[in-house]
């Protein structure tokens, strides 16, 4: 299925988030917005859930943790025990530190990775650059022309007071 | 929230840049060839890293018996060097992370740079207990993994193993908030490249990254969370070198204040060769609008307070050395200031207590000169903090029958110049391939109290 996509190109990080705004308001399907850099409060105007990826983070320190709290006691306690300066075979304080740094190794690795997997992101993986310049200083939105009564005209009102610098309407083939 | 008008707010981009300005100015350096003081900076970096590469091959050729080393004094050079460049690293962690956390703005111009430095010292300081190993080609034996020796593993309860665990997760983390961070400025690189080779390659370590919001909205919680992981990283490892000496019982070692007083000190030296580089890159690349006084200034209080610090733990020490009534840490610190290397020692306090002192006035804050000098006495001063910590402590330990002294060779010599080689021939090598200042985030802040100079409101 194909849909009918509207490009519309700012220059500002203020005009965006306006017009991000008030297209919401005035209930538009936004696709997505594309910008240089991350803009605060954009993702709100948006209106994208909080991401869930800090539980991800979460999930895999705690596993991290526990994988390697086992790793130490079992090594040092079960497979093969040495008596070490005769301290007990299970010296918990001992194993705090690299436990720490596996749970940190873990999390942190394991929330890259998870990123750039829900992100579709992959090394060598083709754009698609909705517009050229917006790695640059062009902030673009994204509206879906969902139906009939989707008027350009009316679009182009809204956003006028925010210094639009082009509007570009595209068929998306899937 | 990019914006803050304030006039009490210092600017953090000056002269007036738009957003496609700042993109070229980043990577104009990348288009065109190298200029003749890179080269010449290059040629000189590449025969330090020659040297130290030649020193290296000739002591695992021969044993670690090329080394000053001997049977009172087995760490020396080479653990003050690893202490050292770990040292650097931590910088660049504090400003990546823990100013993030701190919504200090001014870290987006040199956070990048500064993530570098921390990856390239990282490198140099894993060289130094590999090749310390004596037999470099078993260091594998320090991971525990399934062997035909049992399977004997690693003992979990020696701070050597935590220091392993602890570096190698610190080197993974500290290139993976990097790379990240790269991402999207490798995604503005690929689409300004003109020639073939460029595109791909830019392309390729992109990830095909698009500038979504849906993408950027992930990518923040991401970096929130990779800084909120490694500011406690950053402090664990500095504090499992320190537990190197700490759970040691060499007096002068077997203190409690280590592991503070080694991550303030760590966080001080790294800071001074931030400043060292930046300095450098600031003058050579013309990065004055993005690498303004103001950020120079603001490390500069950096270093005041950490020195502070430094300077505190090294008049507790003494003190606590006094206290104690234990005649061997007093013997220890008396001998640290007045043995046969109490000159190390005043060369320690007058670089990291006396040098900084300058910085309380606002005029040498913002003399670019006075603060490139005194990033450079910072660095040799940290350096010898280290060798002093070691040093004297093992030269003379508890059995004056055991007494010896230590004199570096030609080769411990080399090896540690071949280690500063081997920092700046990656540096160099970095500011010729990647963007050196994080394209996005100081367009982030461009408007930060620039009361609407270059906005199109």
């Amino acid at each position: 299925m194909s849909r009918r996509l509207l490009v519309n190109v700012f220059q500002s990080d203020q005009d965006i988030l306006n017009a991000t705004k008030a297209a919401r308001e005035n209930g538009y399907t936004i696709v997505d917005a594309y910008t240089p850099y991350a803009v605060h409060g954009l993702d709100k105007a948006m209106g994208i859930r909080p991401t869930r990826i800090g539980w991800i983070c979460l999930g895999l320190g705690l596993l991290g943790a526990a994988a390697k709290l086992w790793f130490q006691i079992w090594t040092s306690a079960f497979d093969w025990p040495v008596n070490v300066g005769g301290k007990p075979l299970t010296s918990l304080p001992a194993f705090v530190p690299v436990t720490f740094e596996v749970t940190v190794l873990f999390a942190g690795v394991g929330t890259v990775v998870a990123f750039f997997l829900v992100s579709r992101l992959l090394p060598g993986k083709r754009p698609k650059v909705v517009y050229e310049g917006v790695t640059n200083d062009k902030f673009v939105l994204v509206l879906a022309e969902e139906d009939a009564s989707f008027d350009v005209e009316k679009v182009e009102k809204l956003f006028a007071p925010f210094h639009m610098v082009k509007m570009e309407e595209r068929v998306e083939e899937d | 929230m990019a914006e803050v008008y304030s006039t009490l707010r210092t600017p953090l981009v000056l002269d007036n840049k738009s957003y496609s300005d700042i993109t070229r100015d980043v990577c104009e350096t990348l288009d065109h060839r190298p200029s003749t003081a890179w080269w010449a900076a290059f040629i000189v970096s590449f025969s330090l890293l020659v040297i130290g590469a030649v020193a290296i091959a000739y002591q695992i050729a021969t044993g670690v018996g090329v080394w000053g080393l001997n049977n009172t004094i087995g760490w020396a050079f080479d653990i003050t060097n690893f202490v050292f460049w770990i040292g650097i690293g931590h910088a660049g962690t504090l400003i990546s992370a823990i100013l993030f956390l701190f919504r200090q703005k001014w870290r987006t111009s040199v956070n990048r740079s500064a993530e570098a430095m921390t990856i390239f010292a990282v490198i140099c300081a894993g060289i130094f207990p590999i090749i310390h190993t004596g037999r470099p080609w078993f260091a594998f034996w320090l991971i525990p993994y399934p062997n035909f020796r049992g399977p004997l593993w690693i003992n979990f309860r020696s701070p050597l193993v935590w220091d392993m665990f602890a570096i190698s997760c610190y080197f993974t983390i500290s290139f993976v908030f990097w790379f990240t961070g790269l991402v999207p400025d490798l995604a503005t690189l690929r689409d300004r490249a003109t020639s073939k080779i460029k595109k791909k390659i830019y392309g390729f370590l992109s990830f095909g990254w698009d500038g979504s919001n849906r993408t950027w909205h992930r990518y923040e919680k991401v970096y929130l969370l990779l800084a909120g992981l490694a500011t406690p990283l950053v402090v664990s490892v500095h504090t499992i070198v320190s537990w190197d000496f700490a759970t040691s019982v060499i007096p002068g070692w077997h203190t409690t204040i280590l592991p503070p007083y080694f991550v303030a000190g760590a966080v001080f030296s790294g800071f001074a060769m931030v400043l060292t580089l930046m300095l450098i890159v600031r003058r050579v690349l013309h990065f004055e609008s993005y690498i303004t006084l103001h950020h120079i200034e603001q490390m500069c209080k950096v270093i005041i307070a950490t020195g502070g610090i430094v300077g505190l733990a090294y008049a507790t020490e003494l003190f606590v050395a006094y206290y104690s009534g234990n005649e061997y840490e007093r013997f220890a610190f008396i001998n640290r200031a007045l043995g046969p290397y109490g000159w190390t020692y005043w060369i320690m306090v007058s670089c990291n207590i006396l040098a900084p002192q300058l910085f309380w006035f606002k005029k040498l804050r913002r003399n670019v000169a006075v603060v490139f000098v005194v990033s450079i006495i910072i660095n040799v001063g940290m350096w010898f903090e280290r060798f002093v910590i070691i040093m004297t402590s093992l030269t003379r330990d508890f059995l004056p029958a055991s007494w010896s002294a230590f004199t570096p060779t030609i080769i411990d010599i080399a090896t540690l110049v071949g280690s500063f080689g081997l920092f700046f021939t990656l540096f160099l090598l970095f500011s010729r391939l990647l963007p050196m200042i994080s394209i996005g985030e100081v367009k982030n802040v461009l408007h930060y109290a620039n009361n609407g100079k270059g906005d199109k409101k």
